[in-house]
């Protein structure tokens, strides 16, 4: 029997769902929206009867106190109707399914079968639980009741424009939906074998297309020479292995290739003497940083899942951030959602708990007229929604605090928006084992494996099209948050129990990936038919290569697997051994005992012939347009100001920021909102430990927990946590060279700010990049490392960990091509000697004088709207700014500074003006009445500049009056001027060098700028 | 009593803010213990031997069918006696966040009154939940009125007039963030929410920085009447939607940099605790 059950809201309270709906209309252009009634719909078939799906309903589907429910047995009546006016079930007269009337238009929707639907799937454990043992299957979908005038066509755009992704979800118009039960499916235990010996490059180029493995040719004649060698023929298994393994997105080929590199005049022509071999721009410019500036206290760089650097002499803290591009494109909500499983499980990885996320998203801009949208993509506030409602979901779901980010928009991200997920943990020191033995088992915890994710490795390793998202709707997955929870808390308790020998996650590439990594000296052997499957009729390659999220992989001494199930069931997480370790050094895969794909680990790893590649950077391009932007403009400045304020990279993000929990954990000390209100902006987040680290035992003599003992020396101060970033996009030709600079400037920066020591910051770089394959994109990528590699170096800070996501570019159904512009991301992570002594940037109280520490250059955005930073720099020229950071480090950890915040976007007068807003205080300079101010050595002191300058190096300092003389002592010999003072008056005034007056402006209208309304 | 009362924090697959509880419960002079749901369904634990109870804030079990629902019917179904002694017996119970959820959708809260319980004020049918497996609940937590989650500070004002034995003597008001989708404390009809009034069992309210009503964002999700937790007419089961546990000390304050202090979240945990030891 099947029965269709809707929840609504009860009339008299208010449908918040439907309302919100409604006000999103207006953007799709749909205004004849009056209303629309959101109600949940289940579907529940088994043998049931009509009063098992009354108790079902009653007990688990519906609120009674402000929802009503109407059940239905499809193809028959319906036989109940609960609410308001209705205390007792009783059958209703029969009434047709026509859903609508001519006033009304009803929309239905429900997930594709096989994409998670973890409601669904508690639906079925709550009916156990209340002993309705006849529920066989449940579905769940939406219904939308609009009322007003609608069109079929408005219909549809309302549909696809805001209530159903058709990647994942499918949708009726006036028409009731079908449940999305799997179909039942037969198990499939097909391997194909596939003839690659005898195949010339014309039919290895084709296999590779045709089965979509992302292989060039020189790969596919090695998998073939391999073959030839072996003297078989691979089975598909092998190859998909293979593919996957071998891709971009695994093994960081780009970043590995040798690469010859050349610069080019203004003329085209080549520059003598600029050519050069690249043997790895990992190896030659991130890990050679991190070697030049040799910190001790780095644990682990580059090795494992995570960067690791130690906090004190008993922890240590795992840092990584992921990218999750490609599949946020086509489905943000499932995209961004798993960008944060996946980056989590990361830290899980390294045996640390997560205690902290960060997300960085560039979209396309929110207002993009509809009919500049490329054919086949979302349009850019539909993304930015979905993506914030994806992170918010998994890192909310998972208790973890999202602590720190940013949001940056620009047309280029239109159809390749950006996700970075950032995930740092905290484990004790030598927790982490790494080393499996011959004879472990291999143990899978988690989730469930389907054909979910399938082939994301290679996926994310290619570009896309506009039909990619209809062949690739099964690349995008949607999260099981509590999943991953509940498999977080197993490891960390089968983490303390010493129960495995080591441990990774399954991301892209699923088990391939995490036991071929795993097994990759010793070699596995594997049963496939172990895995427990959402679904039948999984084929044996598919059960390798799915990439089902929330599951950990882990070596386990045959003696301690009963224990680890203990924990796992005890945890209601599933586990179970996949098989063993063998030592062989071979990878040999079974199902039902019969070998399925055997391969050699050390081909598996170390057959991919590197790839060779050119690559140009045409010199002059950044210098010429810096000089056609330096003519001087006739502005408004103080219009300038607000509507640099108003605009969507700088003003603020609290509506979307609200939506994360950032207070969970109980150690965000610094959070990302300061100020008198609560509302003013954070420079970087800063975290203090002393209760996490209390948990490990760390109590006083009484065993009684005590947040101050956690220090173990009460004396000595309690150091925390600081989490920033960085990030720079090289837009309009902006030299990518000086914009590594920039991000790791402002990384650094921005930590330093908030009170973190400059000489213990580690840092994290995210490449997001074109495709590497043309010159000039590679060649701009050769740049940016580079300025990597020098900044790093000139700060002291070593890179621990990193990931590149290339091949963002987008060819529309027009054939044009749509690239990003090249992205580079630097996430710094920074020891606070004294959580004591952090220091926030709202401004703290009137006669404080204020300070501009760093110097200007005589660059600037110009207008509002343009952003059009100007930067160019060549190799070599170093801007030293840790002498600077160091002193004002020392002044803070000597307590002089009230108030610090870095100037980024807008320069100074932003800066300036949200200070005045967090603080609730004004603020009254004059340039050039205190100490000289510091220039560039190539510029000349100017006024604009000095405002809107957005150079780096540049932070504003409050310090008390009885602390200035001492400050400024301390700042002797580095650039520093004193700009005015802090006033009572909520008054932003700037005047000029000549005296003119520049910025007048009220606290109110900055504010009322900043929250995005110009007045 | 110089013993530290044995205090169950209560894990259901899903919660979250277990590990902070626990630390509140700890500062707070009692001897805190995670036990996860499936541990007393098992009979590892048993609920009696412990002398509070915590449901602390999370997703149990996703909030997949309504925040806190699948847990409170896994309690009724497998806990269902044993927590109805518990709580008959006196002992606090406090539910926090998804723990207050999972309270009012088990019908624990505001709570069975009994026959000549001696409580104050006109307890009328209105929240009256005689057999907790056929359930005609008066009240509930649903969507904010803002269909998001949403996580701030709030100020939260005890009322002098409850019985809740949580936030009786409370020395001011509580400071702490609220994290949550489906917070707004919602009555089946204005005569539920005027006989939970008279009987004193809103025993917290949102409030403004310049004082009562509190308008958003300060009742950040709608809630009626600014009712921020509830209590049981006895007075020991405590229920509330922000986070005390997530103010415990002061550079947990977000304007610490500013130099305000106070208002931690403390007290009320040692209210339970001490009461748990007194008994």
């Amino acid at each position: 029997m099947l029965y269709r059950v809707e929840v609504s809201t009860k009339p008299g309270f208010p449908d918040a769902r439907g309302e919100s709906l409604r006000g999103q209309t207006r953007a799709l252009g749909l205004t004849g929206i009056e209303t629309i009634a959101v109600s949940d719909l289940y579907f529940l078939e088994g043998n049931l009867d009509d009063a098992a799906a009354s108790r079902l309903t009653e007990t688990l589907l519906y609120d009674p106190v402000v929802e009503q429910a109407v059940i239905h047995r499809i193809d028959k009546n319906m036989i109940h109707r609960r609410g308001a006016e209705d205390a007792e079930p009783k059958k209703d007269p029969p009434r047709s399914l026509r859903l609508s009337d001519e006033s009304t238009c009803t929309i239905e929707v429900a997930l594709r079968p096989g994409v998670t639907d973890s409601v669904a799937e508690s639906l079925l454990a709550g009916a156990r639980l209340i002993g309705v043992a006849g529920l066989a299957r449940a579905a769940t979908g939406q219904r939308y009741v609009i009322a007003g005038r609608t069109s079929p066509a408005e219909a549809s755009r309302l549909a696809e424009g805001l209530l159903a992704n058709v990647v994942i979800q499918t949708y009726t118009v006036d028409e009731p939906m079908a449940p999305s039960f799997i179909p039942t499916q037969v198990v499939d235990a097909t391997v194909e074998v596939i003839p690659v010996t005898d195949a010339d490059d014309e039919r290895l180029a084709a296999l590779s297309r045709e089965r979509r493995l992302s292989l060039d040719l020189t790969e596919m004649q090695a998998i073939r020479d391999y073959y030839r060698r072996e003297g078989r023929e691979p089975t598909d298994i092998e190859l998909e292995m293979l593919a996957q393994t071998w891709s971009e997105h695994c093994v960081h080929k780009t970043f590995k290739a040798i690469i010859e590199y050349e610069e080019s005049g203004p003329d085209g022509a080549p520059v003598p003497g600029s050519q050069r071999t690249i043997d790895s721009l990992l190896k030659t410019f991130i890990r050679a940083a991190t070697e030049r500036v040799n910190k001790p206290w780095v644990r682990s760089a580059f090795v494992d899942n995570a960067g690791i650097i130690a906090f004190d002499d008993c922890f240590d803290l795992a840092f990584k951030v992921e990218t999750h591009n490609h599949p946020s494109a086509l489905e943000p909500f499932g995209g961004a959602n798993t960008g944060v499983g996946g980056v989590i499980r990361d830290v899980i990885g390294v045996s640390a708990r997560p205690i902290a996320n960060t997300d960085i998203l560039c979209f396309g801009p929110p207002d993009l007229p509809f009919d500049a949208l490329p054919a086949g993509v979302l349009h850019p506030r539909r993304i930015a929604d979905g993506v914030t409602a994806g992170i918010e979901d998994y890192g909310n779901k998972m208790g973890i605090p999202m602590v720190n980010g940013a949001i940056l928009y620009d047309e280029g991200y239109t159809a390749n928006p950006l996700v970075f997920c950032g995930s740092l943990g905290l484990l004790p020191r030598g927790a982490h084992r790494n080393r499996p033995q011959s004879g472990d088992l291999v143990v899978v915890i988690g989730g469930r494996t389907g054909r979910d994710g399938l082939r994301g490795a290679t996926f994310s390793s290619m570009e896309m099209d506009h039909q990619t998202g209809q062949i690739a709707g099964t690349a995008v997955q949607i999260g099981h948050p509590i999943h991953e929870k509940q498999a977080l808390e197993a490891v960390i308790q089968a983490r303390d129990a010493g129960l495995y020998t080591a441990i990774t996650d399954c991301g892209a590439g699923g088990l391939s990936s995490a036991v071929g990594e795993m097994a990759a000296e010793l070699g596995a052997e594997i049963h496939l038919e172990r895995a427990p499957l959402k679904y039948a009729g999984l084929r044996p390659w598919e059960i390798w290569l799915s990439e089902a999220q929330e599951r950990m992989v882990l070596a386990v001494p045959p003696a301690h697997w009963p224990a680890l199930r203990a924990i796992c069931d005890g945890l209601d997480i599933e586990a179970f051994a996949l098989g063993h370790f063998t030592g062989d050094g071979r990878l040999t895969l079974r199902y039902d005992g019969r070998i399925v794909g055997e391969l050699s680990a050390d081909f598996l790893h170390n057959g991919i012939p590197r790839r060779r590649l050119r690559a140009t950077w045409a010199r002059g391009e950044a210098e010429v347009k810096a000089e056609a932007k330096a003519e001087a403009s006739n502005l408004n400045l103080n219009l300038n100001l607000r509507l640099l304020l108003a605009s969507p990279d700088i003003r603020s993000k609290e509506d979307v920021v609200r939506r994360y929990d950032h207070e969970v954990q109980g150690a965000t000390v610094v959070k990302p909102f300061v100020g008198r209100a609560n509302a003013g902006p954070s420079d970087a987040a800063v975290l203090d430990l002393r209760f996490a680290i209390a948990d490990f035992g760390f109590r006083n003599d009484t065993g009684a927990l005590d947040p101050q003992f956690a220090i173990r020396n009460p004396q000595s101060p309690l150091p925390g946590v600081a989490l920033s970033a960085g990030i720079a996009p090289a837009r309009d030709g902006m030299d990518p060279y000086a914009m590594a600079w920039a991000a790791v400037d402002e990384a650094v920066r921005n930590c330093v700010a908030v009170g973190a020591d400059p000489d213990r910051i580690a840092l994290l770089d995210n490449f997001c990049w074109g495709n590497p394959n043309l010159p000039d994109r590679l060649g701009g990528l050769v740049r940016c490392t580079q300025g990597c590699y020098d900044a790093a170096v000139a700060y002291g800070a070593p890179f621990i960990s990193g990931k590149d996501s290339l091949n963002n570019e987008y060819t529309g159904a027009d054939g044009k091509k749509h690239a990003i512009p090249g992205t580079l991301l630097i996430s710094a992570l920074g020891i606070v000697p004294n959580v004591g002594r952090t220091v926030t940037s709202d401004l703290k109280a009137a006669g404080d004088r204020l300070y501009l520490v760093g110097e200007s250059a005589s660059s600037h955005r110009e207008a509002a709207h343009s952003h059009k930073p100007l930067l160019a720099m060549t190799p070599g020229q170093k801007r030293d700014r840790l002498a600077t950071y160091r002193t004002l480090h020392a002044a803070m950890r000597a307590g002089l500074v009230r108030a610090c915040h870095d100037c980024s976007e807008g320069g100074l007068a932003v800066a300036a003006a949200e200070m005045v807003i967090g603080g609730g205080l004004g603020l009254e300079l004059h340039f050039g009445v205190g100490a000289p101010l510091a220039v560039a050595p190539t510029g000349q002191v100017q006024d604009l500049p000095l405002l809107f300058d957005e150079a780096p190096g540049r932070l504003l300092v409050e310090v008390a009056p009885e602390h200035a003389a001492e400050f400024e002592a301390q700042m002797v010999g580095l650039p520093c001027a004193a700009l005015g003072e802090v006033i009572a008056e909520p008054w932003l005034r700037v005047t000029g060098l000549t005296g003119e007056l520049l910025i007048e402006a009220e606290l109110a209208a900055l504010e009322d700028a900043w929250r995005g309304h110009i007045r | 009593m110089s013993a530290k009362p044995p205090i169950l924090i209560l894990h259901a697959t899903g919660t979250n803010r277990d590990r902070e509880a626990t630390w509140a419960v700890e500062l707070a002079g009692g001897a805190a213990e995670i036990v996860h749901v499936n541990q007393l369904f098992a009979g590892e634990r048993r609920l009696a031997d412990y002398r509070m109870l915590v449901l602390p804030g999370g997703f149990s079990y996703g909030d997949d069918l309504g925040a806190g629902k699948l847990w409170a019917v896994a309690l009724r179904y497998r806990l269902g006696d044993d927590l109805a002694a518990f709580i008959a017996s006196g002992r606090p119970v406090l539910g926090i966040c998804n723990g207050f959820q999972a309270l009012v959708k088990a019908g624990l809260l505001p709570g069975v009154r009994r026959q000549g319980s001696g409580v104050r004020g006109q307890a009328a049918d209105g929240f009256l939940t005689p057999d907790p497996c056929s359930l005609a609940p008066a009240f509930t937590l649903t969507r904010n009125d803002s269909a998001r989650f949403e996580c701030r500070w709030v100020y939260l004002e005890p009322n002098p007039a409850s019985p809740c034995i949580f936030t009786r003597g409370l020395p001011e008001l509580i400071y702490c963030p609220v994290a949550h989708g489906e917070g707004k404390f919602a009555a089946r009809d204005a005569k539920a929410l005027a006989d939970l009034e008279a009987a004193g069992l809103a025993a917290l309210r949102y409030t403004g920085p310049a004082g009562a009503p509190a308008a958003y964002p300060w009742n950040p999700n709608g809630s009626q009447n600014d009712i921020a937790g509830v209590c049981n007419p006895q007075g020991n089961v405590l229920g509330l939607m922000p986070h005390p546990e997530d103010h415990l000390i002061p550079a947990h304050h977000p304007r610490y940099h500013r130099g305000e202090r106070g208002m931690l979240g403390l007290p009320l945990f040692r209210n339970g605790v001490q009461y748990a030891g007194g008994l």
